[in-house]
């Protein structure tokens, strides 16, 4: 029951790093790719219905810790007190960016909103691999590295997306940020997944590492031959296998000195939870694979402004 | 001052601020839904007008209550790490329940509330609308029983120094939090009621002698009846609940009840106390047990009788805060449902039928005023509510079994808890200008006219030359 529950954590920050993944990316590259206000609102406007169910991803995934990994949830956010405080207020200053900008009626005030979507973006895509990074090698360089890696894949992946659900000057545009971005990307991957794989415990995190970085150059290869669709099914496969790899190495120890049994709550409280998941979660994969499906088409710029 | 302090302040602070926001999310999403309906059902233009117009303001508040709960989610671990670790396999399962049960379904639908207006069919987009409203509602319910299990904890044991949860259904249907939950989410109605009340009264004096007059005010007639309606209906749930929550206090929560009537002593037959030197005489006893002569405890024997059963230690909460917030909430929650019972018998007919031109005709002009004027007054309930309720429970985190002094996290220090604090305190601040700001901006420019057409898109040329005072169309983002 608690490797169940592992699991059902691991999967609900995967889900949480796929989809706000490029969130965060359209977010960063607000600024990069477009040329005026019409453009602007085309680029939030891909993200403009999803981002928020997004976003309640990682709130289950906390949540979820909470409930089934007590110990974990308390001395991962206590102990890591600034960098969480620091996502939050990114959160909220991308939040409330988001949700303003259709409201604020100057220029001025439109840019503010820009402001918080783009710095909020980088500042939470970058601490959620700085912090991962942390936990997993405890060093100044794996945060750095782990940083800069989760940053630079969520760009990629907006990138992608964007480029996806776009049509004119911004397509083009998107494309070519995703290959300027694998640039460095691909070399960060390759440097960093090998660090996470744990040999000892889990062999299989290194075969996840290798397939993500396979997904990767995939990716990349898909994307610079205009297969957009294809390029973000590579993208999210990355994530998904990199995200594995990362919480095979916290199986041992999800941090330092702290077993997952120590951490986990009694079995009572993991059966209840196992059935009201089981309830709930295909309902919610379900009306939000939907929510993807009514805004399916393309965006232009004509059509938002 | 230390680390545990501002890790209370902190709470307190990020916890008030939240909840400024969440009742107008809860009620106003109900209001706004009710409306879209009524055009569904009318096909009227105005019930569209008015589904369009308080939506705006919905979401500019949505944003807010989101982004602030967050923190919520987040805080318990950053600060209070012991709590955390005490109480996560009980006190976890229903926060976990609330993302997955009732967040998905509210962030989910409004996306495609917002964005779905030509995209969907007539009935699905308003079904969305229901689906995320029933999301938000069904989050408090769950918020709130973690929060009542915190005053009145059941349906677990202590192994090995933390909480461990024996039975879901007996913390789900808590007392405690089945008083709590209508109390809470009646009191938001009323705070939307209130609002709703405040705009439509503050549009009915501005459009006086205007040419929009005739046309609107019927609309703002209906608004007007339509919050009136609800703030009544919620203020008799609000005064019945929080009677049911009296007598729990008496049971499960004696000191708390002592704190807000300020008994020092056990007494039989205590009177109700007004403001102090104007009492009922038996009136408490009667409120809390249904018998005039019953005892009730008094905080210094309750003080006596703790320091028996968990050892020496100050189990008195801060008084006067008590006392006066239970008034504040009282009297305030009070005038605000008296103000929509008296609105309800004003507006009884229609006046000045088939051409209703003026405010007056609509509602007498003294009674928009105070419409407007008493905006403030359900949130100060509330807030005083709240600050009863939490500051009522110290010094436990969860009553009879953890301190707060307890509970804090031993790794945090005071630098970083204060680098947070402040942090917070200045961002919620501009937050709740630029808050304010935006909404009364669009409340002043008022609803838009023909609301069954998409708006014209003025071309945005002279718009580009000079960034800073060209204007920006209201886009399609509601």
């Amino acid at each position: 029951m608690v490797t169940f529950w592992f699991i059902v954590i691991a999967f609900l920050w995967t889900g949480y790093f796929v989809l706000e993944g490029f969130d965060f990316g359209v977010g960063a590259l607000l600024p990069l790719l477009s040329r005026g206000e019409a453009e602007r609102r085309q680029m939030i406007g891909t993200i403009g219905p999803v981002w928020d169910g997004n976003e309640v991803w990682v709130i289950t995934a906390v949540g979820a810790m909470f409930a089934a990994f007590p110990v974990w949830y308390s001395d991962l956010l206590s102990g890591y007190y600034l960098p969480f405080f620091l996502v939050v207020v990114g959160l909220i200053a991308r939040g409330v960016g988001l949700e303003w900008r259709g409201k604020v009626t100057s220029r001025r005030e439109a840019a503010l909103c820009d402001a918080g979507i783009v710095t909020g973006s980088v500042l939470t895509a970058f601490l959620w691999g700085a912090i991962f990074g942390h936990v997993v090698r405890g060093t100044a360089a794996a945060t750095v590295i782990g940083g800069t890696l989760s940053l630079s894949v969520a760009v990629l992946h907006g990138a992608v997306f964007l480029s996806l659900k776009t049509a004119g000057p911004v397509r083009a545009r998107a494309r070519r940020a995703a290959l300027l971005t694998a640039a460095g990307a691909v070399p960060l991957a390759v440097l960093a997944l090998p660090a996470v794989a744990d040999t000892a415990a889990a062999p299989w995190t290194w075969v996840a590492a290798l397939a993500a970085t396979a997904a990767l150059a995939a990716g990349v290869a898909l994307i610079g031959r205009h297969r957009e669709g294809a390029a973000f099914a590579a993208t999210t496969a990355f994530i998904t296998l990199a995200t594995a790899a990362l919480f095979g190495a916290l199986w041992r120890a999800p941090l330092p000195g702290l077993t997952v049994t120590e951490a986990a709550s009694a079995s009572y409280t993991l059966t209840v939870l196992t059935w009201i998941g089981l309830l709930a979660l295909p309902g919610v994969l379900a009306y939000q694979a939907w929510t993807y499906w009514v805004f399916r088409k393309r965006l232009t710029a004509a059509a938002v402004s | 001052m230390d680390a545990l302090d501002l890790a209370r302040w902190q709470f307190g602070v990020t916890t008030v601020y939240h909840f400024l926001f969440v009742p107008l999310t809860i009620g106003l999403g109900v209001f706004v839904a009710a409306m879209q309906t009524a055009w569904h059902r009318t096909g009227k233009d105005h019930y569209l007008t008015l589904t369009r117009f308080f939506g705006k303001l919905f979401l500019i508040n949505f944003a807010m209550g989101v982004v602030t709960g967050l923190v919520q989610e987040f805080q318990f671990g950053m600060n209070w790490s012991e709590y955390s670790t005490f109480v996560g396999d009980v006190f976890g399962a229903p926060l976990a329940m609330e993302a997955l049960l009732a967040f998905f379904l509210e962030s989910t639908f409004l996306g495609l509330w917002i964005f779905g207006w030509d995209r969907l069919p007539k009935r699905v987009h308003l079904a969305c609308l229901w689906a995320a409203v029933i999301g938000s509602n069904v989050s408090a319910y769950f918020i709130l029983a973690a929060n009542a299990w915190m005053k009145h904890p059941v349906g677990y044991e202590v192994v090995d120094g933390r909480a461990r949860m024996t039975d879901l259904w007996a913390v789900l249907t808590n007392s405690t939090a089945l008083a709590q939950v209508p109390h809470v989410v009646g009191a938001a109605f009323v705070v939307a009621g209130g609002f709703v009340l405040a705009v439509a009264g503050y549009r009915l004096l501005r459009e006086r002698g205007s040419d929009e007059q005739a046309r609107r005010s019927p609309m703002w007639r209906t608004a007007l009846r339509g919050a009136l309606v609800m703030t009544a209906i919620a203020g008799v749930v609000v005064t019945a609940s929080g009677d049911l929550s009296a007598r729990l206090l008496h049971e499960q929560q004696p000191m708390k009840l002592a704190a807000a009537e300020g008994l020092r002593h056990d007494t039989a037959g205590a009177a109700f106390s007004i403001v102090p030197g104007v009492e009922v005489p038996g009136m408490l006893s009667l409120l809390t047990t249904h018998d005039p002569n019953a005892v009730v405890q008094g905080t210094d024997d309750i003080q006596a009788r703790y320091e028996q059963r968990f050892g020496p230690a100050d189990y008195t909460p801060n008084l006067p805060v008590i006392y006066w917030s239970f008034r504040v909430m009282i009297g305030f929650g009070m005038a605000t449902v008296g103000l929509s019972v008296l609105g309800l018998w004003l507006t009884r007919r229609r006046r000045g039928r088939g051409r209703r031109r003026t405010t007056a005709q609509v509602v007498p002009v003294w009674f928009a005023r105070a419409c407007v004027l008493a905006l403030p007054l359900p949130t100060l309930a509330v807030t005083a509510g709240w600050l009863l309720s939490e500051i009522g429970r110290q010094p436990w985190t969860v009553q009879g079994e953890l301190l707060t002094a307890a509970s804090v996290s031993p790794g945090v220090g005071l630098t970083e808890v204060a680098i947070s604090l402040a942090v917070f305190t200045v961002l919620y601040g501009l937050l709740a200008v630029a808050e304010g700001a935006l909404l009364v901006r669009h409340i002043k420019a008022g609803p838009e006219d023909r609301p069954g057409q998409r708006p014209e898109r003025p071309t945005p040329t002279p718009a580009e030359t000079d960034p800073g005072k060209a204007r920006l169309t209201p886009t399609l983002m509601y």
